[in-house]
C-alpha cells in the first residue's frame, strides 16, 4: 500500500468504490449512496466520533470503527450493515433512551427528532435497561431559547457549531462520563452568558434539548442544512 | 352480620373505578362509595417544566377530552403572558372544543350508555355493548359511530391529529384554517344533523320507560355550576362561571378563571384518589355541586342556535326548576351535540375564520395564571404559578369528575338503597348502580382504553372480610 497515491480503491458493502486520500468511510459511503446511521455527526462540523452509531466492520479487524472519523485505505473492505452492527446500534439507542428523560409524546421535537427517527429505523420497541430517570434541570433564562438537559444526548453539536461556525464558544461540556452536561460560559445561566443569540445551536440540536421558546407543541422542525453553505461562502471569500 | 358488595372495576367508564356497597346486619344498604383507584401525579411532575409546554403536557391527561385540557391550559398560559389571542384563533379553538364535545358525548351516549338504554338494564351482559346495539338497532349504531367520526375528523382536520393535537398553543393556534378544510367540514354537516335528530327522536321514545331509574339515579337537589355568556347563552370555551342552587337562584356569577380558587375548595376522602370539590361559601359537603351537560342546560337561559333552542325549551319542561335527576344527563348530552353541530356551522359562516392572524407571542408577564373551559363532562380549571423564567413552580387542576364526585357518591347510595334488597344483588340491580355513574360520564383515568378488556368482578364480603360470594362477568 502506498499512502502517496491520491486515489484509494476499497469495497463498501460488496460495492467497489474509489475515494480520495484522507476521506472518511462515512463521506465515501454517502458519495456512493450507501447510508450509515449517524447522530453526533453533522455536515459542516468537525467529527468527534462520540455517539458510535456509525460503527462499521472492517475485514481483517475485530475492532468496530466509527465511520465518521475512520479514514479509508487502499484495499479496505467495509461492512456497514450486519446483524452484529444492528445489535450494537440498538444497544447504543437503548443506552441513550435510558440515560435521561426522553418522553417523545410531550417533546417539542416529536416527529422531527433524530433520536426518535433512529429508534424507529432500528425497530426499537423496548428499552431493556432500567431508566435512570435523572433529576435534571431546565434552563429557561435565555429570552429566546431553552435548554432541557433531560433531552440532551451529549452529541456536542451545539459546542462545535458555537466554537467552529459562530466563533463564540459559549457552549462546552462540564464533568466526565455519566456526569457530563453541556454548559454555557463557565456554567452560568444561558440568559446571562455571552451568547450572541444566533440560534445555530438550536438548529443543529438533534433532539428537543435546545429549542426556540416560540415553538411549542411539536411544531419545531430544525434546519441544520445551512452549515455546509456557510462554510462554502467563507472559503470563497 | 354486615356485608360489603364490591363492583370492581366498574365497566363502560373512562378509567378505573370501583364501587363498594356496605350492608348492615339486616341486609339493608348502609353506605356506598365510588372509589377512583389510581393516582396520576400531573400537578407534581409539571413542576420545573416551562409553562409554554403545559398545553401539550396536560392534554396527555385524557385521550377523550385532550382539547379541553389544551384550551384551559393555553388560557392559563395566556394569563401568564398577559395576552388576548386573535379573534380568529379564539373562534377556531371554539370549533375544536365543540367538535371534541360532539365526539365525546357520542362516545358516552352511544358506546357506553346506549347498551343499557336501548337493550335494557336487565339484558344479557354478554351482548350489552356497542356491538349489541349495532346488531339490534343498526341505524342508531351507525348514527353514533358517525357522530363520533364527525367530531374526531374535525379535530384531525384542524389539529392534524385526532388525539392530542399540538395545534392549540399559548397565544392561539399554530396554523390558520384552509378554505378546503372549511369546505370539507361544511360537507359533513348534513349527515351529522340527520344522525343527531335520529338519536334525539329515539331517546325521547324510550325515556318514559325509565321512569323508575329517573327517580333514583342521583335524583336529588344540588347546586350547579357552568360557564355562561353575558347574554345567558350556553358557553364552552370562554365566558364566566355561574353557580345556581337547587331552585335556580344565582349563588355566584361572573367568576373568571382567576377567581375560581377563591370560590371552590377541594376536600379529600380516604376512599378515593379523586378530590371532592365544594363551594367554600357553603362548606363541605353542603357546598357540593354538579357540573356537565345537566348543569349547563340548567344554567343556560338560551342555546343561541335555533334547533337546540327548541330542544332546550322541551328539556326545561322536565321540571319546574333545575332538572334534578342525573338520568337526564343523557338527554342533555344529545341536545349539546345538536348545539355543537349548529354552532360549528355558524362559526364557519364567518368570513374572518380564514384570517391568517391566529397567534400572539409574549414571554412571562405575570407569575400566576388560571384558565377555564367546559370539558364535555363539566367545568375544568387549570391554575399555574411560574418563576421569572417561566418554569412551573406550582400547578393545580380541578377537573369535572372531582366536581361531580360528591353527587356520584350520593347517587350510588341512592340507587343501591333502591335496588339492593335483603343483602342480595341481581345482575340487573348492580348494572343499574354502575349506570348511575355512567350518567355522569366521569373521566377517571382520563385515558382511553380498549373496549371490553376489563372483567367486572362482583364480590360480596362479610363484615370480617370473608368472601361470601363472587361473580365474574
Amino acid at each position: 500500500m502506498n499512502d502517496a497515491v491520491e486515489v484509494k480503491t476499497l469495497i463498501i458493502d460488496e460495492q467497489e468504490v474509489s475515494a480520495r486520500r484522507g476521506q472518511t468511510i462515512l463521506e465515501v459511503a454517502r458519495e456512493n449512496g450507501i447510508q450509515i446511521p449517524t447522530l453526533c455527526s453533522l455536515d459542516g462540523l468537525s467529527s468527534v466520533g462520540a455517539c458510535r452509531m456509525c460503527l462499521v466492520e472492517i475485514k481483517g479487524s475485530n475492532k468496530l470503527l466509527p465511520a465518521c472519523v475512520a479514514t479509508v485505505y487502499e484495499g479496505m473492505e467495509v461492512t456497514t450493515n450486519s446483524e452484529r452492527l444492528q445489535k450494537y446500534r440498538r444497544n447504543i439507542l437503548e443506552l441513550l433512551f435510558a440515560e435521561r428523560n426522553h418522553i417523545c409524546s410531550v417533546c417539542v421535537s416529536n416527529g422531527h427528532c433524530e433520536l426518535q427517527t433512529l429508534g424507529q429505523q432500528h425497530g426499537l420497541t423496548h428499552v431493556r435497561l432500567p431508566y435512570r430517570n435523572p433529576d435534571l434541570h431546565v434552563d429557561a433564562s435565555h429570552e429566546r431559547f431553552t435548554v432541557d438537559h433531560n433531552r440532551c444526548v451529549l452529541c456536542t453539536r451545539c459546542v462545535r457549531v458555537c466554537a467552529e461556525i459562530e466563533g463564540a464558544h459559549i457552549w462546552d461540556v462540564k464533568g466526565r462520563g455519566i456526569d457530563s452536561i453541556v454548559i454555557t460560559d463557565l456554567n452560568q445561566p444561558w440568559g446571562e452568558s455571552a451568547c450572541t443569540r444566533c440560534g445555530k445551536c438550536v438548529q443543529v440540536c438533534p433532539t428537543g434539548a435546545l429549542f426556540d421558546k416560540s415553538k411549542v407543541g411539536a411544531d419545531h422542525p430544525k434546519y441544520p442544512d445551512f452549515l455546509p453553505f456557510l462554510n462554502m461562502m467563507r472559503e470563497a471569500q | 352480620m354486615s356485608q360489603t358488595i364490591t363492583i370492581d372495576p366498574v365497566t363502560r367508564l373512562e378509567g378505573h373505578g370501583k364501587i363498594t356497597i356496605q350492608l348492615n346486619g339486616e341486609g339493608e344498604v348502609e353506605d356506598a362509595h365510588f372509589h377512583v383507584t389510581q393516582v396520576r401525579g400531573f400537578e407534581k411532575f409539571a413542576e420545573g417544566r416551562p409553562f409554554y409546554e403545559m398545553p401539550s403536557l396536560m392534554a396527555r391527561i385524557c385521550g377523550i377530552c385532550p382539547v379541553s385540557h389544551l384550551i384551559a391550559s393555553a388560557r392559563a398560559c395566556e394569563a401568564i403572558m398577559s395576552v388576548r389571542i386573535p379573534r380568529t384563533a379564539a373562534q377556531l379553538r371554539r370549533m375544536l372544543n365543540l367538535a371534541q364535545m360532539v365526539q365525546s358525548h357520542a362516545l358516552s351516549f352511544f358506546y357506553l350508555a346506549s347498551p343499557d338504554l336501548l337493550l335494557g338494564m336487565e339484558s344479557d351482559p354478554a351482548a350489552r355493548h356497542i356491538f349489541g346495539v349495532v346488531a339490534a338497532k343498526p341505524e342508531l349504531g351507525r348514527a353514533g359511530i358517525g357522530l363520533r367520526r364527525f367530531g374526531q375528523h374535525i379535530i384531525e382536520l384542524l389539529g392534524k391529529k385526532r388525539i392530542h393535537p399540538g395545534w392549540v398553543v399559548p397565544g392561539g393556534v399554530t396554523e390558520p384554517l384552509e378554505a378546503s378544510k372549511r369546505d370539507e367540514i361544511l360537507a359533513m354537516l348534513p349527515e351529522a344533523y340527520a344522525n343527531i335528530q335520529l338519536a334525539l327522536a329515539a331517546y325521547k321514545q324510550i325515556a318514559d320507560t325509565f321512569r323508575h331509574e329517573i327517580e333514583v339515579f342521583a335524583n336529588f337537589q344540588s347546586n350547579y355550576m357552568s360557564l355562561i355568556n353575558e347574554d345567558e347563552s350556553i358557553e364552552f370555551t370562554v365566558g364566566a362561571l355561574r353557580v345556581i342552587d337547587s331552585s335556580g337562584n344565582i349563588l355566584e356569577d361572573g367568576i373568571l378563571a382567576d377567581g375560581f380558587s377563591d370560590l371552590i375548595g377541594e376536600a379529600v376522602e380516604p376512599y378515593s384518589y379523586t378530590k371532592f370539590a365544594y363551594l367554600k361559601s357553603l362548606g363541605y359537603p353542603a357546598g357540593s355541586y354538579r357540573v356537565g351537560p345537566l348543569a349547563r342546560l340548567n344554567i343556560a337561559k338560551t342555546m343561541g342556535t335555533p334547533l337546540a333552542e327548541k330542544e332546550l325549551a322541551e328539556f326545561k319542561q322536565l321540571a319546574s326548576g333545575p332538572v334534578q335527576s342525573s338520568f337526564h344527563y343523557h338527554h342533555a348530552r344529545l341536545i349539546e351535540i345538536l348545539y355543537g353541530i349548529e354552532k360549528i356551522e355558524l362559526i364557519l359562516a364567518d368570513p374572518l375564520i380564514l384570517d391568517k392572524h391566529v397567534r400572539a407571542f409574549a414571554g412571562v408577564n405575570r407569575l400566576e395564571g388560571a384558565g377555564q373551559a367546559e370539558a364535555p363532562r363539566g367545568t375544568l380549571n387549570h391554575h399555574y404559578k411560574v418563576d421569572e423564567n417561566g418554569l412551573i413552580t406550582w400547578a393545580n387542576l380541578v377537573i369535572a369528575t372531582g366536581q361531580n364526585n360528591n353527587a356520584m357518591n350520593r347517587g350510588v347510595l341512592q340507587a343501591a338503597r333502591h335496588y339492593v334488597k335483603d343483602g342480595k344483588f341481581t345482575e340487573g340491580a348492580l348494572n343499574r348502580v354502575e349506570a348511575v355513574i355512567r350518567t355522569f360520564d366521569p373521566c377517571l383515568s382520563c385515558s382511553t382504553h380498549a373496549f371490553g378488556q376489563m372483567p367486572l368482578v362482583l364480590t360480596l364480603l362479610s363484615h370480617n372480610g370473608e368472601v361470601v360470594d363472587r361473580v365474574i362477568r
